[in-house]
């Protein structure tokens, strides 16, 4: 009945040493207002010097994304007072921003290949930060971050749904990742997003009145809030009332958005060129600089990655999303010398273990050489796949290094066909019935049955049997 | 162009200046008659003209990325009118 | 026997190097005329004489050990625009009343590197915005030769204070006519430079595009000795000009045979009052008896400047005039009941009439939907102002003109009506509005009062405007005057 219209902005801080207007450092965790001159500060007769090298990140960006890159690139100024805007205006960019129309692909849970166009992206100073708890009655204000900066990446409201949304943050975060233009770490505070939303009936051309959510900082909370907030217009709408164009923030405690006192008022900006700026001119060559030091991407990573390892175009598409994540299995990968086997176990068992931790790979307690090592000693047979799965528990539980593992849990393989036989022999000895029901039954039923006895074998091993010697010693020893 | 008393009190407003009823309403005289003068640029002909931002139309030098501030927090913050702990104080701020 | 007081900056320089003054004498001097001569004429609002003299006694044993920079010891005062690292810095306003500056203006570094001692910081319009000095929240400044006139503004207290011998060189700075203005008004020279001549970082800002920092003194060769330590490239101020800068004291004595001198129409028609066009007149038959010739040039929106001016210079005021908020630095309201009320009256309190006037003005001017009739039709006439300035150059040399409508007008006068106090740059602003470089420069008396005659020049044509303007000076005794009371 009702289509959702959602479009992002997506506020990149970028990882420049200094900041975007001046020479402070851009580090994070300073003490306040430690890191925050004369020119952050707004004092008076100061002036801003733009940094170059957030310009190349910038550029590097609308490469990245097959943009438009504005040759001549102008400051603006965004009037409005808040404590923690020092001159009472932000410099931004309004009519000639550094990077044009672009287009990102996003991939649905589905399959189907969704082109997401972006409208632009420029370079604008961040704020500082307000600290309201702490004194009594008063806010403090913290002008370190003033000044980081930030690159907006505004999207078309092409997408469709909280879903497609989070698509589309990810494939931006991917590439802000690969380009190493920032460490988009949304719960930092170094990648955010606001959401515009707004719904229409279904087949309708005309855009219904957008909200806009403010400021959520994850992937987890994005997809929340899209969600409730369509609901909550939708049920606006089946009452009978209108939705009013507000700016609103999500509440994850409660899951629901609300609207923001602070900005209610009608904001008139009065935009106007910089005085203090001259016009940026990116020329050519200054581009192709920009081109040449571009990583490779997400793209044409995937296809090296199925060439080089021989993976599939599924398994590669997941592995390259993330530029850390490709990284991790790359090293793993090339130190175990086992592509394919490598996929799987970061597909599998680590990617499973980061989702359920809402942990990063950065931080996993497993490293690639730790991997790494697991994967040659199953290639070497030292462990099987059970045993494995034991070993890397215990790797991250932090007990110690791969080989160190396998001995203080004595989890080396029985390759012995000696030591199985005499095993098997036991298991058959003990179970005469389960025998002689196998030894009977027709051949296409023994299949399962062999499991049965499989199973004794292993719990007689403490799982450490070679699977495929039990497999061939059952089958010569119960014969048919 | 003429201006309204209510026209004084929303770019007030939006300028962040307290003006009392008595300086809105001599200003509101003062300003009519500066936009009168200004009207007058409504008499030229600018069509086409490309607007001029800069006199000497020169274009920007950009920095190199490098750290060259250091720490003075303290001689910064000696002429603060409010501030704790780092920290510049105002009046308690609800989103 | 003319006194320390009576010298010019070149004379107080040779008398160092000859060694038949120091530097603590001087000083002391000018000190002592300041301390007797302040009270009345209220040019200064900081005077720094424990520094000053600390800083001529070192100069001296500089001197003495042969150590000294060319410039050591002499003294210099500063427009209390420019932030001064240590000391008051107010632009004549409440809002900076108690303001010491963190750290010095380019303009201060410079000449403080060079040697110059600064005497203190001198009285302006507040926060650079009048043409009288009658809107300092430090009271008004008044004319040394009629203490009941004013010396113009905004840099009035620069003026007054060198017509006054109070300093022989004063920084000061013109947005719209704030040197050239006060100068002709004190009978004294003035030049504004090219805009991006001369650092705007440390120079608190009024109108970023049409700021600039220059000089008052007595002498054209004064300015030139000056202007070469100011001028020259900042990195910390992007609209600064990377341009060498040349000697301007080497091509003060080039002849002016074969000058050709531009007389716009529009300066010289009906609206020109007799006397100052005899004034006017006595100049330019110097100037040919001197080799040069006069041609008539046409400057056809001259008269636009005005109101394109008064849009685009209180836009930019309004912007950067936000950052006075009470929360880092400056005047703050007392018990402000939340952030709202901190803001409105610490702003409402802290500035003064004009200064509020402009900054609605300006964000009127910037606000929605009036964006296009105002501020980027204002500098959609900005360009076309600049384009006939450059047809004009194209035929002369320099521009001539009158500097003022009339002499120094009484104190309270224009005071009622704005707009009577904005035409008081009809002559002026343009010249800001295309960048290029303009100077006022002594004229005849009328009536016992100073005339100024400007020039104006192509982009860096500070050298040939100091030239033509120092041969007047050779030619002539009118920047030898001084008021009778003085």
């Amino acid at each position: 009945m009702y289509e959702a219209v959602i479009g992002l902005e997506v506020h990149v801080q970028l990882s420049t040493v200094s900041k975007i207007f001046s020479g402070s450092s851009t580090a994070f965790g300073a003490e306040p207002n430690t890191q925050a001159s004369l020119v952050d500060l707004g004092m008076p007769g100061v002036l801003p010097v733009p940094n170059a090298r957030a310009f190349e990140m910038a550029v590097k960006f609308g490469l990245a994304i097959d943009a438009e890159i504005g040759k001549e690139s102008v400051f603006d100024r965004k009037n409005y007072f808040y404590p923690d805007l020092p001159k009472g205006y932000q410099i931004s960019q309004f009519e000639k921003p550094i990077v044009g129309p672009g287009r990102v692909t996003i991939t649905l849970d589905d399959g189907t290949i969704k082109t997401i166009n972006v409208t632009r992206a420029h370079l604008e100073e961040d704020a500082g930060k307000s600290v309201h708890d702490a004194f009594d009655g008063m806010t403090g204000v913290d002008l370190n971050r003033a000044g980081t900066p930030l690159l907006e990446i505004v999207s078309e409201p092409e997408l469709r749904s909280a879903k497609e949304a989070v698509a589309y943050l990810k494939v931006i975060h991917s590439i802000i990742r690969y380009l190493d233009i920032s460490d988009g770490n949304m719960a930092q505070g170094s990648m955010r997003c606001d959401c515009n939303v707004s719904i229409r009936p279904q087949g309708s051309e005309v855009l219904g009145t957008r909200t806009e959510i403010k400021n959520v900082n994850s992937f987890r909370f994005v997809e929340k809030a899209i969600n409730t907030e369509i609901h909550r217009q939708i049920e606006i709408l089946e009452d009978g009332g209108r939705v009013i164009q507000e700016t609103r923030l999500y509440d994850p405690d409660k899951d629901e958005t609300r609207s923001m006192r602070s900005k209610e008022e009608a904001n008139d900006y009065r935009y106007f060129p910089d005085p203090d700026l001259l016009p940026v001119m990116i020329d050519d060559s200054f581009i192709e600089a920009c081109r040449n030091t571009l990583p490779e991407l997400p793209e044409a990573r995937q296809a090296r990655y199925i060439k080089d390892y021989g993976i599939t175009d599924y398994d590669a598409g997941v592995l390259v999303a993330d530029r850390d994540v490709a990284d991790y299995f790359a090293e793993v990968a090339d130190t175990s010398g086992e592509g394919k086997l490598a996929a799987n176990w970061v597909m599998g068992s680590v990617l499973a273990e980061l989702n359920q931790t809402g942990s990063v790979i950065t931080e996993f307690p497993v490293s690639a050489k730790q991997l790494a090592d697991l994967i040659s000693r199953i290639k070497d047979n030292t462990l099987n796949s059970k045993t494995a799965k034991t070993v890397f528990e215990a790797l991250l539980a932090g007990e110690g290094e791969v080989n160190a593992i396998i001995e203080a849990k004595g989890l080396v393989q029985m390759t012995d066909t000696g030591a199985i036989e005499a095993i098997v022999d036991e298991v058959i000895q003990e179970n005469p019935d389960q025998v002689a029901n196998y030894r009977s039954a027709p051949s296409d039923k023994q299949g399962k049955m062999l499991g049965f006895f499989v199973g004794q074998v292993m719990k007689k091993s403490q799982g450490k049997a070679n699977p495929q010697a039990v497999n061939q010693i059952l089958h010569s020893k119960l014969g048919s | 162009m003429s201006l309204t008393s209510d026209d004084v009190k929303r770019v007030a407003k939006l300028a962040r200046l307290g003006l009392t009823q008595a300086e809105t309403n001599e200003t509101l005289t003062q300003l009519n008659s500066i936009l009168g003068l200004v009207d007058q640029m409504q008499q030229t002909n600018t069509d086409g003209v490309a607007p001029l931002a800069h006199p000497l139309e020169l274009t920007q030098t950009l920095r190199a990325d490098q750290v060259t501030e250091t720490n003075h927090r303290e001689k910064y913050q000696s002429v603060a009118p409010q501030a704790e702990a780092g920290l510049y104080l105002v009046p308690r701020v609800v989103e | 026997m003319s006194q320390i007081t009576d010298l010019t900056l070149a004379q107080l320089k040779q008398a160092l190097d000859d060694g038949d003054l120091s530097s603590v004498e001087i000083t002391t001097a000018f000190l002592d005329r300041i301390d007797s001569l302040n009270p009345e004429l209220n040019a200064f609002i900081t005077i720094t004489h424990e520094d000053a003299r600390k800083a001529a006694a070192d100069a001296d044993a500089a001197r003495a050990k042969g150590k000294a920079s060319a410039f050591a010891g002499l003294p210099i005062a500063h427009k209390d625009l420019f932030c001064t690292d240590g000391t008051r810095t107010t632009c004549g306003s409440k809002m900076l009343a108690d303001f010491v500056a963190p750290y010095d203006a380019h303009v201060v570094s410079r000449c403080q590197q060079a040697g110059l001692i600064s005497l203190g910081k001198l009285n302006m319009d507040e926060f650079a915005m009048g043409s009288s000095n009658e809107n300092s929240f430090f009271g008004v400044v008044r004319n040394p030769w009629d203490p009941s006139r004013v010396p113009g503004g905004s840099s009035g207290g620069s003026a007054a204070a060198v017509a006054a011998r109070m300093t022989p060189l004063a920084t000061a700075t013109d947005t719209g006519g704030s040197i050239r203005q006060p100068a002709a008004l004190t009978g004294t020279s003035g030049l504004k430079p090219t805009y991006g001549r001369v650092s705007r970082f440390g120079m608190i800002a009024f109108a970023s595009s049409l700021d600039q920092g220059g000089l008052i003194a007595h002498t054209a060769e004064d300015i030139a000795l000056g202007l070469g330590l100011i001028a020259g490239h900042d990195p910390r101020d992007s609209t600064s000009a990377d341009q060498a800068v040349p000697d301007y004291t080497a091509t003060l004595g080039d002849s002016l045979k074969g000058k050709v001198i531009g007389l716009p129409t529009q300066f010289f028609d009906e609206r020109l009052d007799p006397a100052m066009r005899q004034s006017m007149n006595d100049v330019l038959d110097v100037f040919r008896s001197l080799g040069a010739t006069t041609v008539e040039v046409s400057l056809d929106h001259i008269a636009e400047a005005i109101p394109a001016y008064y849009v685009i210079a209180p836009a930019e005021a309004s912007s950067n005039l936000s950052r006075f908020d009470g929360v880092r630095f400056g005047y703050r309201a007392e018990h402000p009941k939340d952030l709202t009320d901190l803001y409105e009256r610490s702003r409402g309190e802290g500035f003064g009439s004009e200064v509020k006037r402009r900054i609605l003005i300006g964000t009127y001017a910037l606000s929605e939907g009036y964006y296009d009739a105002y501020y980027k039709k204002a500098q959609q006439i900005r360009r076309l102002i600049k384009q006939d300035f450059e047809r004009a150059l194209n035929q002369c040399d320099l521009l001539f003109g009158p500097t003022t409508p009339s002499t120094a007008f009484v104190i309270g006068e224009k005071t009622a009506d704005p707009i009577a106090m904005y035409l008081e740059d009809i002559y002026t602003v343009a010249t800001n509005m295309a960048g290029l470089p303009g100077g006022s420069f002594q004229a005849p008396l009328i009536d016992g009062l100073p005339s100024g005659y400007q020039l104006t020049g192509p982009a860096f044509g500070e050298g040939a405007i100091l030239n033509a303007a120092h041969q007047i000076q050779t030619a002539t005794d009118w920047h030898t005057l001084r008021p009778e009371s003085l």
